[in-house]
């Protein structure tokens, strides 16, 4: 193998109800056809060297996904960048491209920063729910894995969860006074992961709080969490610079 | 009159179903046109689930021909599931097309193709999803035009009530035919209404419009005659069949979906039908003659599939594909083409004989030798007879031998039970068979290390077969039959570890039967199953035997036939099948004197090496086989760097 380059993309749009599964057979064939000199595993039944950290879920946007490929022969990371974004449906769209350097890409990935949008909920009522969210010391919710219903803690990953309000005119279908309530929330990569509908159930549990349309995620950033922001910092920063930590 | 996406709609119900992608289109190479500046606009429909409905090569084919017109656009559909269609009906959102989100009603044509008579009750329900009449009788200026093509149209009078209209055959040339039909009417300020159009497709004789024909039944309820109901419409419609495949080497650009569908890899039909003569064969009767495409074509195909689709399998398709005359050359060229990258070939169906190890060789050089498929068919030697399947035993047990010899370590083994003329003895000689074909593998291998699968499905009597007139097996015959099988393989001590076995229960294929060989009074059975909930009918987890029986029941009440008139009944020679205005070009004299052959063992030969016997269909049609050897090579691609 000669070269490992690691890969931002974003998920937008339609392209959101893509599973993890669909994007890794995307990529696959994008690969190919863009004559990529991708790596191969040996054995019986061999795989493209193309490895995936912290996919987001399937319904959810994401502006910062990551991905691993490794190359048979040096390639620019640029070239890369453009070739791999042409061969790839409008929707999955390649940012960002840089060769790994040092250390482990997922590792890096501490947490992510979340924006949910609710339209035509009510701003003092998302107020509320998320003081009383955050002000909890646990919120225990449940979902279905595929291991049956899990219970766990919502609340301890949660960095911090901001409300706020926005004017409704990007979703058409609202009325003339119809707000857009926006959560803004920094959770950490832990076990079991904590994802964004886990906090909207916390909210619903601790404070009634219950949005009367289905809520639109989009991950816009994730990587090491910056001690003075409290925001995820460029995980590829360190492959840029040259070295890790 | 422009049309609004049902997107924003649909999107707010996405996040509550499963495999939401499989709604939302955008896959590669599919192709959205501009509403207003088409005058003649398609949704064509798989009546399946997308997972199953996207790689159907009909599909790909019309869509990508239909949008190379310049005035013609074309958009697909599939069945949704039923956690989306009850969000649609709550809501109130349309049946739409996957590719501009389009309500499938404001198209021009409504085209569904069927493989099989178990989509019947999902095209129900998108019709009436669409907001389109059940009955084409109750259809007005707005509705399109329901047309039926594929295998299943071969016999449409079980849907007869539904459709507007079935199309027997190829589709490339009879949809863009039907296409010009329809945009001359549009501009000339459509005359006569959706019957004028109707009458002028009717009258080309290439297309069945059901309501134009009267059915008169006898008292015991056969049919007594199918006459035309107006002037200008022919007694007899005729089959399509493309000649020179060359000359049409779709799909170019071929649908690569994101979600995950039951075949990921690209397909090039190297030859459309085949004259074995197999008698259960209706995909060989009705697709006669054979026609090649060159050495040079399929090679063309390849490469551009791979480099269009980015996909690493490519399959090479026909009815029986190692019979392609230059078979040897495609699979050395290909495998030659594309050893060390990753590409792998397949090869779906196999012959019997010691040429096609050869050819699985090759194509395997990419990958690795697991297992290899072949279809005896019948059990017993007679059996294999009746259905003119000319593989002998010795035959069998010499190519299962080559295979283990060389490395491949699983052997699987199709038959079918409920053939005419089956006894016990004869589905028991599958057990036979496949401890022959271990004990073979063992010791051409010196290895207890081989296994055989048999696997096993229910025949049923087709339209246009030889066997059209014979009484189909019932479900209690073979099912017991099936577990006489399964505990003579378990309990054999020697044997029974080192052989599986896969198949189904009968019951499926009695409805099969039901619809397969039905006339228009079955349409009722079929619309009160639906109303009933009938949907998804080729998913076991959906169909309901029980429910197609009540149904039947009561639909058929006051009527003098009922469901074993349809399946399990023998027909006499000179009742009036239901689709014997429908002409694939077979002679039904020849289909009679064939089917009494079977009954007395005898075999007839392949018209490609021996001469005509006369089934009627080349000069019926205006065709001829087209066949190779080309005797030209495939090249090795230039490598670019």
């Amino acid at each position: 193998m000669a070269q490992r380059l690691r890969v931002r993309y974003a998920k937008r749009g339609r392209l959101r109800f893509t599973s993890h599964r669909d994007i890794s057979r995307a990529v696959e064939r994008a690969v190919r056809r863009a004559d990529i000199p991708v790596a191969f595993s040996a054995g019986f039944s061999p795989h493209p060297r193309i490895s995936y950290a912290g996919a987001a879920p399937t319904g959810v946007a994401s502006e910062a996904e990551y991905l691993e490929i490794a190359v048979t022969r040096p390639c620019r990371p640029q070239e890369l960048r453009a070739a791999l974004d042409a061969s790839l449906p409008p929707g999955l769209d390649v940012l960002d491209v840089v060769e790994a350097r040092a250390g482990s890409l997922a590792d890096r990935l501490e947490g992510s920063l979340w924006e949910v949008r609710l339209p035509g909920a009510d701003p003092v009522a998302a107020e509320g729910a998320v003081k009383e969210f955050m002000t909890a010391g646990e919120v225990a919710v449940e979902r279905l894995t595929k291991k049956g219903m899990r219970n766990f803690d919502a609340r301890g990953a949660v960095a911090s969860l901001v409300s706020l309000t926005a004017d409704q005119d990007d979703h058409g279908e609202g009325g003339p006074n119809q707000s857009c309530v926006i959560l803004r929330m920094v959770v950490r990569h832990e076990t079991p992961a904590v994802r964004p509908d886990d906090v909207l159930m916390g909210l619903r549990l601790v404070a009634d709080f219950a949005p009367p349309s289905p809520p639109s995620v989009t991950r816009l950033a994730q990587g090491p969490l910056d001690a003075s922001t409290g925001e995820p910092a460029d995980p590829l920063e360190a492959d840029r610079v040259g070295g890790d930590q | 009159m422009s049309v609004e996406s049902l997107f924003p709609r649909l999107e707010a119900l996405l996040p509550k179903v499963q495999k939401p992608i499989q709604y939302v289109g955008g896959e590669l190479n599919s192709t959205v046109k501009d509403w207003d500046e088409a005058t003649v606009r398609w949704a064509l429909m798989y009546p399946d689930a997308y997972e199953v409905g996207l790689p159907n090569q009909g599909v790909q084919i019309l869509y990508e021909i239909l949008n190379e017109l310049p005035e013609t656009l074309a958009e697909r559909t599939y069945a949704v599931w039923p956690d989306l269609e009850k969000l649609m009906r709550a809501e109130g959102v349309p049946q739409f097309t996957v590719d501009a989100h389009r309500p499938v009603r404001a198209f021009d044509v409504l085209g569904l193709s069927f493989s099989t008579e178990l989509g019947y009750t999902n095209m129900l329900t998108a019709l009436d999803l669409a907001g389109i009449p059940l009955s084409a009788a109750d259809r007005g200026p707005d509705d399109p035009i329901v047309l039926a093509g594929g295998h299943a149209a071969f016999n449409p009078e079980p849907i007869a009530d539904f459709i507007d209209a079935a199309v027997l055959g190829d589709g490339e040339q009879i949809a863009i035919a039907i296409s010009e039909v329809i945009r001359e009417w549009k501009a000339e300020g459509e005359p006569g209404g959706r019957d004028g159009v109707l009458l002028r497709l009717a009258e080309t004789g290439g297309v069945y419009v059901p309501r134009f024909y009267d059915v008169e039944y006898l008292p015991d309820g056969r049919i007594k005659r199918v006459v035309p109901n107006r002037s200008g419409v022919p007694s007899r419609v005729f089959k399509h069949t493309v000649m020179d495949l060359d000359e049409w080497p779709y799909p170019k650009k071929p649908l690569v979906p994101l979600a995950e569908t039951v075949h990921e890899r690209f397909s090039v039909e190297i030859f459309r039908g085949c004259t074995r003569g197999c008698r259960f064969c209706q995909a060989g009767m009705i697709t006669r003659p054979v026609r090649e495409r060159s050495i040079t074509t399929i090679g063309a195909m390849v490469d551009n599939g791979i480099r269009e689709s980015g996909f690493s399998e490519v399959g090479l398709l026909s009815l029986s594909s190692a019979d392609h005359s230059e078979i040897g050359e495609v699979a050395k060229g290909l495998a030659d083409r594309y050893e060390g990258s990753n590409v792998s070939l397949s090869l779906p169906s196999t012959r019997v004989d010691a040429f096609n190890i050869d050819l699985a060789n090759e194509f395997s050089r990419n990958g690795r030798r697991s297992g290899l498929t072949f279809a005896p068919e019948g059990g017993s030697e007679r059996m294999r007879k009746v259905i003119n399947k000319m593989v002998s035993e010795e035959d069998l047990i010499r190519t299962v031998t080559t295979a283990y010899s060389q490395g491949w370590r699983q052997v699987k083994l199709y038959f079918m039970c409920g053939l005419p003329t089956e006894e016990d003895v004869d589905v028991l000689g599958i057990a036979d068979l496949a401890k022959k074909v271990i004990q073979a593998g063992r010791e051409a291998t010196g290895s207890r290390d081989v296994r055989c699968t048999v696997s096993i499905g229910g025949f049923v009597p087709k339209p246009h077969t030889p066997f059209q007139w014979a009484a189909q097996a019932d479900h209690e015959t073979v099912d017991r039959r099936l577990r006489e099988l399964r505990n003579t393989l378990r309990n054999d001590k020697q044997y029974g570890k080192a052989i599986g076995m896969r198949y189904h229960d009968g019951k499926p294929s009695i409805v099969e039967g039901l619809l397969s060989r039905g006339d228009r009074r079955v349409g009722k059975i079929i619309q009160k199953v639906w109303e009933d909930g009938g949907r998804f009918d080729g998913w076991s987890e959906h169909f309901s035997y029980d429910r197609w029986m009540a149904c039947a029941a009561e639909a058929l009440d006051g009527e003098p036939v009922d469901v074993d008139w349809y399946t399990v009944r023998e027909r006499e020679e000179h009742e009036v099948l239901p689709w014997d205005h429908l002409d694939a070009g077979l002679d039904r004299e020849w289909l009679w004197q064939d089917w009494q052959d079977a009954v007395n063992d005898v075999e007839v030969e392949d018209c490609r090496w021996t001469p005509c016997y006369d089934c009627g269909v080349c000069p019926t049609m205006g065709t001829e086989i087209q066949i190779g050897p080309t005797g030209r090579k495939l090249l090795p691609l230039t490598v670019v760097s």
